[in-house]
């Protein structure tokens, strides 16, 4: 076992899932992750993330031919209880039966360590995880955001190799989520250890994840840094998941989209006919009309704060979504000009 | 006041149903300690049929505890980790395990009796012995365990309690110990409470199985109602009211501190 505390690199060859009752939950698919990368699997329910996340920590074997391999050594067949790994579930499977003590310390109790030895463990992982003072509570006693941090305490109690995380914030309301997100990404960015987190919430794996796998209907659609996931979504699917995105499709003149409010400049269509484009809300500046070349009718805006999301139709065959910024005067029924960087236009392959 | 009323008749309504199953019962235990029951109880107040009783009938009243304990024992042993591995499983089999497991209650015992005499009648030694008529009483018990077992595992996600566990490195056999077996307590004990009381009680199945020297507590109560006095038999159910009832509400009071906690 190599790595220290940084855990081990992870290799998933071919690994795929067919159930008994014959659905297909995972296409077969290839992945690498680095020793200390946080890896997000993120996709909607049903895409194949949790299977891909059992088959890493061994509770669900690959269909043949698959191969999951730590540190370059072949695991498939290694079951969960020998792979040295942390898993916090879903709904967190605390032990009801044991106080909060004796559920952090239960993987260093099975590995032999002798108790002041684990007492000491506990009580360092209870100081990191923010929980001191509860040692002695039982798991029915302890609010959500608790149970969940003493299901993280206990995961990495022992150490692991890497860390599997299943959906661990879901189960939170929305404020709980967003301050524990951040704690969790310190804590991960501290241990410097291999992690692999499933959750279908997009500002959780663009916050935690050095790289997010996004996933749909068994398969890998795109990998790639936050950035690259948000900038440069490789197909549809990607681009409407992550984010909010206007959608464009229509015919191309001299390099130039053709819309119904004008014609817009993007870069790369030289040769096309026909394109699909994707243009982020917040990169649509709005101006005077008259001074750009594309303009269109606000159908209405919403203020929501830090923003006012604006609804303008006219422009492109269907409404476009702009995020203005909260300090300009926009109402219904003006009309504007909008403002796009011709590489603020992202082309995306047609869909199949 | 209709209130009142519609109050007033559920209550009598309840008595009513309440006495007409509480006075058998009751008429039944005062037979037992009744000089002569024909001539009521003017004739006169007895213990000599309780005692009559015990000195003919001690004897199947331990063996029936005996049976009860052994079959309860069983039960654990081979129910427990049977509702584990059914529940964990889960799928078409363990549905088709679970529904022959359950079957003996809906076959009559003399069916259930008459099989294990074809097949074990010639085995003689064990014929003879009171492990015979365990054997039945395990199998006709052993629904109840194992039912009340998977009702809890239904309840506390055991599944995910038992990945939990492994994923901490536990193996299968410590996971059963340490987080299988505590979470399932209410179930194991609700299903303890069954299996006994249905085997101290059992009559059918024991009563093909029987040898004159393997009587049960029921075998020897019908023993006493066919050959001897109505107040030697009325005794005897005296006798089982107060070795069951204590037993019954000793189970049930550790059933629920198990529940509570």
């Amino acid at each position: 076992m190599s790595g220290g505390g940084h855990g081990a690199a992870v290799h998933i060859e071919h690994c795929g899932k067919t159930f008994a009752d014959g659905t297909r939950a995972l296409e077969p698919a290839t992945l690498a992750i680095a020793r200390g990368e946080t890896l997000v699997l993120l996709g909607p329910s049903g895409c194949g993330k949790t299977t891909m996340l059992r088959i890493i920590a061994g509770l669900e074997l690959p269909d043949p031919g698959g191969k999951v391999l730590f540190d370059g050594k072949d695991m498939t067949s290694v079951p969960i209880e020998r792979r040295n790994v942390g898993m916090v579930f879903q709904s967190y499977a605390l032990f009801p039966n044991m106080t909060i003590a004796e559920n952090i310390g239960y993987g260093l109790k099975i590995r032999g360590m002798a108790k002041p030895d684990r007492a000491a463990r506990v009580a360092e992982l209870v100081a990191l995880t923010g929980i001191a003072g509860l040692e002695n509570r039982r798991v029915d006693q302890l609010s959500g955001g608790q149970r969940q941090r003493v299901a993280l305490a206990r995961a990495v109690a022992i150490r692991p190799r890497i860390l599997l995380l299943d959906e661990p914030l879901t189960a939170l309301d929305a404020a709980l989520r967003e301050r524990l997100r951040g704690e969790l990404n310190r804590l991960l960015r501290a241990l410097g250890i291999t992690a692999i987190y499933v959750t279908h919430d997009q500002a959780e794996a663009m916050e935690l994840g050095d790289r997010i796998v996004v996933m749909r209907k068994g398969a890998i659609a795109q990998i790639g840094s936050p950035r690259e996931i948000y900038f440069a979504p490789q197909n549809r699917f990607v681009a409407e998941f992550i984010g909010a995105a206007n959608i464009v499709e229509t015919t191309v003149e001299d390099g130039r989209l053709v819309l119904p409010g004008g014609r817009l400049s993007i870069n790369g269509a030289n040769n096309l006919a026909q394109a699909v484009a994707m243009i982020r809300p917040e990169t649509i500046g709005i101006v005077a009309p008259g001074n750009v070349p594309l303009s269109g009718m606000i159908d209405s805006v919403s203020f929501v704060g830090d923003r006012q999301r604006l609804v303008v139709s006219g422009a492109a065959h269907k409404p476009l979504t702009v995020d203005a910024p909260n300090t300009i005067d926009a109402k219904a029924g003006e009309r504007v000009g909008l403002l796009i960087a011709p590489e603020a236009v992202r082309l995306l392959p047609p869909e199949t | 006041m209709r209130d009142r009323l519609l109050f007033a008749g559920q209550l009598l309504f309840t008595l009513l149903v309440a006495a007409f199953l509480v006075v058998p019962a009751g008429l039944s235990i005062a037979a037992g300690v009744t000089v002569n029951y024909f001539r009521g109880i003017q004739s006169g107040v007895t213990l000599q049929w309780v005692v009559q009783v015990w000195d003919l009938y001690a004897d199947t009243i331990l063996l029936s505890f005996i049976i009860a304990f052994g079959t309860l024992a069983v039960t654990l042993l081979a129910g427990v980790p049977a509702a584990y591995a059914l529940h964990l499983r889960g799928g078409a089999l363990s549905r088709m395990i679970e529904e022959i497991i359950t079957l003996p209650v809906a076959i009559p015992g003399l069916a259930l009796a008459l099989a294990l005499l074809l097949t074990y009648g010639d085995f003689s030694e064990f014929r003879r012995s009171w492990l015979f008529i365990m054997v039945g009483h395990v199998i006709f018990t052993m629904p109840f365990m194992v039912r009340s077992v998977m009702a809890v595992f239904a309840t506390i996600d055991v599944k995910t309690l038992d990945e939990g566990a492994a994923s901490l490195g536990a193996s299968p056999w410590r996971r059963f110990r340490d987080v299988i077996v505590p979470n399932a307590v209410p179930g194991i004990l609700a299903g303890s409470l069954m299996v006994v009381t249905l085997s101290l009680g059992e009559f059918n199945l024991t009563w093909m199985l029987h040898t004159p020297l393997t009587k049960t507590l029921p075998i020897g109560l019908a023993d006493s109602y066919a050959s001897m006095r109505l107040e030697v038999a009325s005794a005897y159910t005296l006798i089982f009211f107060i070795m069951i009832i204590p037993l019954l509400v000793a189970m049930q009071r550790f059933a629920d501190r198990g529940q509570v906690k």
